[in-house]
């Protein structure tokens, strides 16, 4: 996918302007999984397992090079056959062979974000391959051209007049179809794509270690669909996201789901043991492509390398007032919100995702929410440290904090200042500040008097 | 009991009367209050900012004014914790930094908490209130009860806010680097804030941004820091 974190500020800007829908959209299913989050987490001892599920990611990222070889060897034991892949030109090579040897026309895809990250429907696309995203939500976005929105719910910005519209206009559906007829019409496309495609590709949410293990979670049953029938099935994995042991599972599995939809398990767990064996249903093929795109060079950074231990369950997005507002477009890359702001500069350099770590209050909500306790808000300010080191701060911000800074760090300078904002002129660098503050809110009232010289009154 | 006063400089320019009210409580319940005059501002814009370099000079000055005190007491949840949690971070291997940390407080965490003080009187009888936690009071402080359990002792009923704990997309400098987002987030949580007659929260920033949001969407409300309410509380 091509970054545009650049464009944070405009783009969120632009779509609370043009686009209110989706503000009201976002906020009324991000609150909805909010809510199903906290009361999941009621429900048992949150502190205390997402402590042992931060440990767990710790411990395998702290032995990440042994934790690989092992899952190598595990899962060439089951007949699976493992590729690694720096960056994405290595996982399209990998992908075009497998295409090219099977001569594949169709393939079905699972909702998986890193295939979003390594491009992979505009690859196979280009080979010729016809793709069918087979998640709905990701389906639905595939139809209208649409990058997703949201990790768990890629089309968490539509609205369902807007899905009306959009199945009127390619099946033909009426324009006050319901839900379940919408869904009816999507089912008879993808079933069809299910029975004919000869390549099955999916992301991972865990890759167990000790046994070669893939988990995948859902609620549609369509990633089973997507990895079985198919002969060849493709899996592609961050290095980040495996585990230790299969015990690890019955951890890692509920707090998933809890922390991303509330849910005390997803409706379908698969747990993928290599190709079908003779007399067995199942793909013929099974490859894992292992990729770091990044994730290395993050993992020795050491201010930086925790949100590695990131779940992808979505609950910062949930929790975050911020990414509430727009969704996951503004920000211009395929993580989103609260764990995007982190990640994105992280995985595309600082340069390029500048404004994202500014796109938070630091209001916490999402540290609160995260399964595996990463601090969002502690790395957020560590980004912001780091790009105000590179200098690449706005003029006037650098101007506006230093003139601050000299200000406050004298009292017959607070002194004067203090005076300056009850009738005097202020200085340049804070002009545009305080139009843009009173643009939205209204001018400043300052107290009659400031306290410091309310306290010579006070006094005994 | 000595309390050294941080007004902290937003609650210094726009809330002088929080500052006044805060005096009069403490001293009301025995407390002797000082205020350091050289005191300003303890850097959290810039640290919030990534601007390390005068955020540091800024905390510097601040440990410095404050490091002789028995207590430091700030009517504003958001500063509290700057000096609480994040002059450590800041100053790594400071020991006067850990030191000041330990010795900070938001003030109802000290009257609850330090003083044991959970009654302050009646005054608010009867006053419908809506009270807004203030994101750095609530999750790096856990300044959760207290306020309430003041403010409900003195007679006054709390409203139920459905927003009551999500940010009011105030995040200072975000104000005004991401206007359009942040004013968004306002009209979020005010459009679920109740009839109350008066809006409440330990910091100042956050209610500068709600009243600014309310009145130009043409809504009236007292709207008044945590430590003018608790002085009412106690005074009637
Ligand atoms: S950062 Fe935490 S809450 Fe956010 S997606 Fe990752 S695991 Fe989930």
């Amino acid at each position: 996918m091509q970054a545009k974190a650049k464009l944070y500020p405009k783009e969120a800007a632009r779509l609370l302007r043009e686009k209110p829908g989706v503000r009201e959209a976002v906020t009324g299913a991000t609150l909805h999984f909010e809510e199903g989050r906290k009361k999941a987490y009621g429900e048992m001892d949150a502190e205390a397992l997402r402590e042992r599920a931060k440990r767990v990611k710790d411990h395998l990222l702290t032995h990440l090079d042994q934790y690989l070889e092992l899952a190598e060897k595990r899962l060439r034991e089951k007949g699976v056959q493992v590729h690694w892949a720096e960056g994405p030109e290595e996982a399209h090579r990998t992908l075009r062979e497998i295409v090219a040897r099977h001569g594949v026309k169709r393939a079905v895809k699972a909702k998986s974000m890193l295939t979003e990250e390594l491009g992979v429907n505009p690859l196979l696309e280009s080979l010729g391959v016809e793709v069918f995203e087979t998640d709905l939500g990701e389906y639905l976005i595939q139809l209208l051209g649409e990058p997703p929105s949201h990790i768990v719910g890629p089309a968490i910005h539509l609205s369902l007049p807007e899905i009306q519209r959009l199945f009127h206009g390619r099946f033909g559906t009426p324009l006050d179809a319901s839900p379940e007829a919408l869904a009816a019409v999507a089912r008879k496309v993808l079933r069809e794509a299910f029975l004919t495609a000869e390549l099955g590709i999916s992301g991972a949410n865990f890759l167990v270690a000790e046994t070669g293990t893939l988990a995948l979670m859902e609620n549609e049953g369509n990633i089973r669909l997507s990895t079985s029938l198919p002969k060849v099935h493709v899996a592609f994995v961050g290095i980040e996201k495996l585990l230790p042991r299969l015990a690890d599972l019955a951890l890692f599995l509920p707090l998933t789901a809890r922390a991303a939809t509330g849910q005390r398990l997803s409706t379908y767990v698969s747990l993928i043991q290599g190709p079908a064996k003779e007399g067995e249903e199942g793909p013929e093929e099974v490859h894992v492509v292992l990729v770091d795109h990044g994730r290395t060079t993050l993992l020795h950074d050491l201010e930086a390398w925790e949100v590695l231990r990131c779940l992808r369950c979505g609950a910062c997005l949930n929790a975050c007032p911020v990414y509430r507002q727009t969704g996951g477009h503004p920000y211009g890359y395929v993580y989103s919100g609260p764990i995007g702001a982190v990640l994105d500069p992280g995985l595309l350099g600082l340069e390029e995702a500048y404004p994202l770590p500014y796109a938070s209050t630091l209001c916490g909500a999402c540290y609160e929410a995260c399964p595996v306790k990463i601090p969002i808000p502690k790395l957020l300010l560590t980004w912001r440290k780091r790009a105000v080191e590179r200098g690449l701060a706005p003029t006037w911000e650098r101007g506006a904090i230093q003139a601050f800074a000299k200000v406050m760090e004298s009292p017959t300078l607070y002194r004067l200042f203090s005076k300056a904002l009850r009738g005097l002129p202020l200085p340049q660098d804070l002009l545009p500040l305080l139009r843009a503050w009173t643009e939205g809110r209204g001018p400043l009232k300052p107290s009659p008097k400031p306290f410091h010289l309310l306290w010579q009154e006070l006094k005994e | 009991m000595r309390v050294a006063l941080f007004i902290t400089c937003l609650a210094d320019q726009f809330y002088a009367e929080a500052g006044v009210a805060t005096v009069r409580l403490l001293r009301a319940l025995g407390v002797e209050v000082d205020f350091p005059q050289e005191q300003t501002c303890c850097g959290q814009p810039a640290f919030n900012a990534g601007h390390w370099k005068e955020a540091r000079s800024l905390a510097r000055r601040t440990l410095g004014i404050f490091q002789d005190a028995e207590y430091v007491v700030l009517p504003s949840g958001s500063c509290a914790s700057m000096v609480k949690n994040h002059y450590p971070e800041l100053l790594p291997g400071d020991g006067e930094a850990l030191g000041l940390s330990e010795k900070v407080y938001e003030l109802s965490q000290f009257l609850v908490r330090v003083l044991g003080v959970s009654q302050l009187g009646k005054g608010l009888s009867g006053k419908r209130i809506a009270y807004h936690h203030g994101c750095h009071a609530l999750r790096e402080l856990g300044v959760r009860e207290e306020p309430l359990l003041l403010l409900e002792n003195a007679g006054a009923e709390i409203l139920p806010w459905e927003a009551a704990e999500e940010c009011c997309g105030f995040g200072g400098l975000f104000s005004v680097k991401l206007p359009e987002v942040s004013l968004a987030m306002a009209d979020r949580k005010l459009s679920t804030l109740p009839e109350a007659e008066v809006l409440t929260s330990t910091d100042a920033g956050c209610l500068l941004h709600l009243s600014g949001r309310m009145g130009k969407g043409g809504r009236n409300m007292r709207v008044v820091p945590l430590a003018t309410l608790l002085w009412e509380a106690y005074a009637g």
